[in-house]
Formats: C-alpha cells, sequence, structure tokens
C-alpha cells in the first residue's frame, strides 16, 4: 500500500499526492496527519493535488475531514492546486469542500497560513 | 435483392435509350440553370447518374445504392457551395422524369413503369434537399460552437484581477465553457480574484442563478474568490421574488464597484496622484 | 465490450485507468472525461461497498448522428435499493459530500439508468458522449 509522504517545513505539513490512491491509502493519509499534527504541533497543512487527476466524493470527504482534524489541533489545511476539470467535476458533483481552504499553489496557500491572525 | 420487374423493365429501357435521354436530360438541367454551367460539365455530372441509376434499378448490385446516395450527397454540396439553391439541385433530378417522359408519352405499354420510375426519381430529388438541410445544420452548429467561444472573453483587469463578460444567455453549455475559461485563466494569471458581470444576461431566473453559484463554487476550489456584478434594478427584483439567494458571494452593481471591491480583498486603494510639478 | 470484475479496493482503481483510456480513445474532451471516470469512481465504490462486489462492463457506442460515446454498466447482486427515487433525490447544492454516490454521478452522465429492487441486486447504465 502506498503511504503518501508528509513533510514537514517550519511549522508546515506539506503533503503531496502524486499517485492513485486506493482507499486505504486514503484512510492512511487521514491518520498519518492527525499523528504528525500531535506529534508536531504544526500551524498548518498543504495537500498538493496538482497531479490528481480524478477526485471522487469519497476522496473529497477524506479532504473535508483532514480539515476537520487539522482544526481540532488549532491548525488550518490548505488544498492547493487542483486542477480546473476536477474542479468543474466536483462541482457538478456538488461538492464545496466546505471547512478547507483552496488557493493556485503552495505559494499562495502558504501565504494563507502565514496571514491568519 | 429481388429486382422489381417494372424497374428492371425501366433500366433495360434506359440503358437502350442512353445517349437520347441523357442529352435531352442534361438540355433541360441546362435550360433549368440558366446558362450557369456548360452543357459538358452537366452531361458528365449527369451521366454517372445515370448509370448508378441503371445499375440501382437493374439491382445489378447491392453496392448501387450506396454509391447513388454518395453521389447525390456529392451533387447537392458541390452545387450548394455553387451558390445554387437546393430547389434548383431538385429539380435538376426531377427533369430526368419529363426526359423519359417524352420519349415513352406514346408507348402506353411502359405507362406501369414509369409511374414506378417517377415515384424513384422524386425520392432521389428529396434525397438531394435532405443532404442540403443536413449540411446547413451542420454550418449552423459550428457557428453556434464559434459565437460561444467568441463571447466568452476573459479580460485582465489587474494584476490578481479577472474578469468575465457575460453577454447572452447563460445556458447549461455556455455555463460548461465559461468555467472552463475561467478557471484556465485563472492557473494562467494565478489571480485570486474574478469579477462574473452579467450585465448582459437578459434575464436572471433561478436556473441562471445556479450556473452563476456553479460557476463560483468552481472557481473557489482554485482559491479564487468571485463578485457578480452588473445586477441590473429589474434583475434585482427578479432576484428577490424568485427566493434566489447568492449566498456569501458579493454582488455589485456595476463592474467599477466590483474592481474597487477587489483591490480591496487585495489590500489596494485608489488614491489621486500628487502633481510634484516636476518635469523630465 | 470490456467486462472488469469489482471485488476489492484496487479493482476500483483498475475500472478508473480504463474508462480514462477508453474515453480518451473516443474523443471525449478533458472535462468529459474527468466527470465519466469520476463517476465509474463513484459507482464502482457503490458497487463493492454497497452492492457486495460486483462487475463493470464498458463498451464503446454510436449516437444517431455518428458521435461516439462510452457506456458503462455496473451490476451486483447485492441488497438492492429499496428506494431508488431517494437514492437519487439530491439536487445540486455545495454540500458536504455525503451520499451523493448517485445522484452526483447522474449529474456528471448524459444518460443515466439505474434499476434495482430489494433482494434483487443492482444495475446503473451511463453514457458519455463526445461533443
Amino acid at each position: 500500500m502506498e503511504r503518501v509522504p508528509i513533510v514537514k517545513i517550519g511549522q508546515t505539513l506539506f503533503v503531496s499526492i502524486q499517485v492513485e490512491l486506493q482507499d486505504e491509502s486514503v484512510l492512511r493519509l487521514q491518520e498519518d496527519v492527525a499523528d504528525e499534527l500531535a506529534a508536531t504541533g504544526a500551524h498548518g497543512v498543504i495537500i498538493d493535488i496538482t497531479a490528481v487527476e480524478i477526485v471522487d466524493s469519497f476522496i473529497g470527504r477524506m479532504l473535508t475531514m483532514i480539515g476537520s482534524i487539522s482544526r481540532l489541533f488549532d491548525a488550518e489545511t490548505v488544498i492547493v492546486g487542483m486542477r480546473p476539470a476536477v474542479a468543474i467535476t466536483l462541482t457538478e458533483l456538488g461538492l464545496s469542500l466546505k471547512g478547507v481552504r483552496t488557493a493556485l499553489n503552495a505559494d499562495k496557500g502558504l501565504e494563507i497560513l502565514n496571514g491568519r491572525s | 435483392m429481388e429486382a422489381d420487374g417494372t424497374q428492371v423493365r425501366m433500366a433495360d429501357y434506359l440503358r437502350d435509350h442512353h445517349d437520347k435521354v441523357l442529352g435531352r436530360w442534361s438540355e433541360l438541367v441546362v435550360i433549368g440553370l440558366r446558362g450557369r454551367t456548360s452543357l459538358e460539365e452537366v452531361q458528365h455530372e449527369l451521366g454517372e447518374l445515370y448509370s448508378l441509376i441503371v445499375r440501382v434499378l437493374s439491382a445489378a448490385d447491392d453496392h448501387a445504392a450506396v454509391e447513388l446516395r454518395a453521389a447525390l450527397d456529392e451533387m447537392s454540396r458541390s452545387r450548394a457551395l455553387n451558390g445554387l439553391t437546393p430547389s434548383e439541385t431538385a429539380l435538376a433530378v426531377f427533369s430526368l422524369k419529363e426526359a423519359v417522359y417524352e420519349l415513352v408519352a406514346d408507348a402506353a405499354e411502359m405507362v406501369p413503369e414509369f409511374l414506378a420510375f417517377s415515384r424513384t426519381v422524386d425520392d432521389l430529388g428529396l434525397r438531394t434537399v435532405e443532404a442540403y438541410t443536413a449540411a446547413r445544420e451542420q454550418i449552423i452548429s459550428d457557428q453556434a460552437t464559434t459565437m460561444l467561444e467568441l463571447s466568452t472573453p476573459v479580460v485582465r483587469l489587474w494584476d490578481g484581477i479577472i474578469a468575465v463578460p457575460l453577454v447572452g444567455t447563460l445556458d447549461s453549455a455556455r455555463t460548461q465553457l465559461v468555467m472552463e475559461r475561467l478557471l484556465e485563466a485563472l492557473v494562467a494569471t494565478g489571480a485570486g480574484h474574478a469579477v462574473i458581470d452579467i450585465t448582459g444576461v437578459p434575464t436572471v431566473d433561478t436556473e441562471v442563478a445556479q450556473h452563476l453559484l456553479k460557476t463560483v463554487s468552481a472557481a473557489r476550489l482554485l482559491g479564487a474568490e468571485c463578485t457578480v456584478s452588473g445586477i441590473r434594478p429589474q434583475v434585482a427584483q427578479t432576484i428577490v421574488s424568485l427566493g434566489i439567494e447568492f449566498g456569501d458571494i458579493a454582488t455589485k452593481a456595476t463592474m467599477a464597484d466590483a474592481l474597487a471591491l477587489a483591490l480591496e480583498h487585495a489590500g489596494l486603494k485608489v488614491v489621486p496622484a500628487l502633481w510634484s510639478g516636476y518635469r523630465s | 465490450m470490456d467486462e472488469l470484475p469489482i471485488r476489492s479496493g484496487d479493482d476500483v482503481v483498475r475500472v478508473r485507468q480504463h474508462v480514462r483510456v477508453m474515453a480518451a480513445e473516443n474523443g471525449l474532451s478533458l472535462v468529459d472525461q474527468t466527470k465519466l471516470v469520476t463517476a465509474a469512481s463513484e459507482l464502482a465504490r457503490n458497487t463493492l461497498v454497497h452492492g457486495g462486489g460486483g462487475v463493470a462492463r464498458v463498451e464503446v457506442v454510436k449516437s444517431p448522428d455518428g458521435r461516439a460515446g462510452v457506456k458503462l454498466q455496473f451490476s451486483d447482486d447485492g441488497p438492492g435499493i429499496a428506494d431508488t427515487d431517494l437514492a437519487l433525490r439530491d439536487g445540486w447544492s455545495s454540500g458536504t459530500g455525503l451520499g451523493l454516490g448517485l445522484s452526483g454521478s447522474r449529474r456528471l452522465v448524459d444518460e443515466f439508468e439505474l434499476n434495482s429492487k430489494p433482494g434483487a441486486g443492482t444495475s446503473v447504465v451511463v453514457v458519455k458522449w463526445s461533443r
């Protein structure tokens, strides 16, 4: 099973999803992010989905849940790099990913994390 | 394919009187075209059709029918390209009946054959009209697509602020295109704010509002904030009376107002320039 | 027509990849490919999770006016859906995503047919056309 690596830089956890995630890996990622937040006290999570071609409701829920989990640790999550085709599909599907911020790329994601009061 | 006796007899007749019938048919067509084509050209085009028609009538092979249809479609197409009306093309086909009739008029025994033949030629003539219509519809469809694309420009108002002025109705096909264009522009320019101007959208009903909400939703997934501008007074009243909720999407009367709001969000302000009197 | 089993999470991934290839090969735009594959993912997942496993059938079809399309069928012998109307009811809304599988998938495709009875399994057939 693929485990998505989580890299900590400063006060931010970076997660870059590069491969087609299997359900198990998705659930594993949620657990790993929770563990890392608890262990490091990071203030923010950036999930880069630039390489993700398909986001269905399961993956969408996972992303929203990671958002909720991080809030419990007083951290904020930003999803970056969503592809236009994915955004259009998610919108049609009826998913708005409430509870997570989104940004065009990691740089902008960081701006959001650092800008918050 | 079993051949109809009457058709086979007509096929034989046409074969036997090939030159005379073809010649007369060509003459009639040239007259109908009022000199826009030469006799040689017409005779060449009709000659091919003639052979195909004979083959189909004599049920010589199954391919003949397919080839005849293709030849009629091509005839319809090339004549349309040359500016001839579909009626002129159909009449050209119909005049084959006249050419044959002139010869069989006195032959009473050919009446049943001629009637059947007449019906066959009618179908062929109608086919050219159908081919013409289908071709026109394709052109209209292509033009509609082009118009759709041309009427959905995305402009850059300022660093990080783009605008999509919508003109015309916002149906689901248009919405798809708008979403694609807008999102691609967001990625390309790195903009964080989009202004969707609906001054040019004639009616805003529940469906249009849903399309707008979808578009904003998609843009937000790319981290952009959106403002809908161009809300005219009547539109505002319609929106309220229909109970449409724009939720947390900012709406403004004009694009100027929307631009001011976007600049504010970007932490910018427009102030009068101070004239220092410096001359270069 | 290609038949793919849906018995595990890996199978769901395989179905996605297969549908992606078929969609691309038959002229669907990138957005339409994404929509179809996403719908396939939803439906395959439904088949696995709610249907106890089943099969996916992928076929290329042709419309009356000559356009190519991709037709998918997901079937299982699971418990079936008692109230199909209810299952399809969700209107579009910016919701949180719970239970959107069927109604959401329907919005992503051009044709959608659901057949299900309690105790008699479920079959979903969808078609997406190239433009």
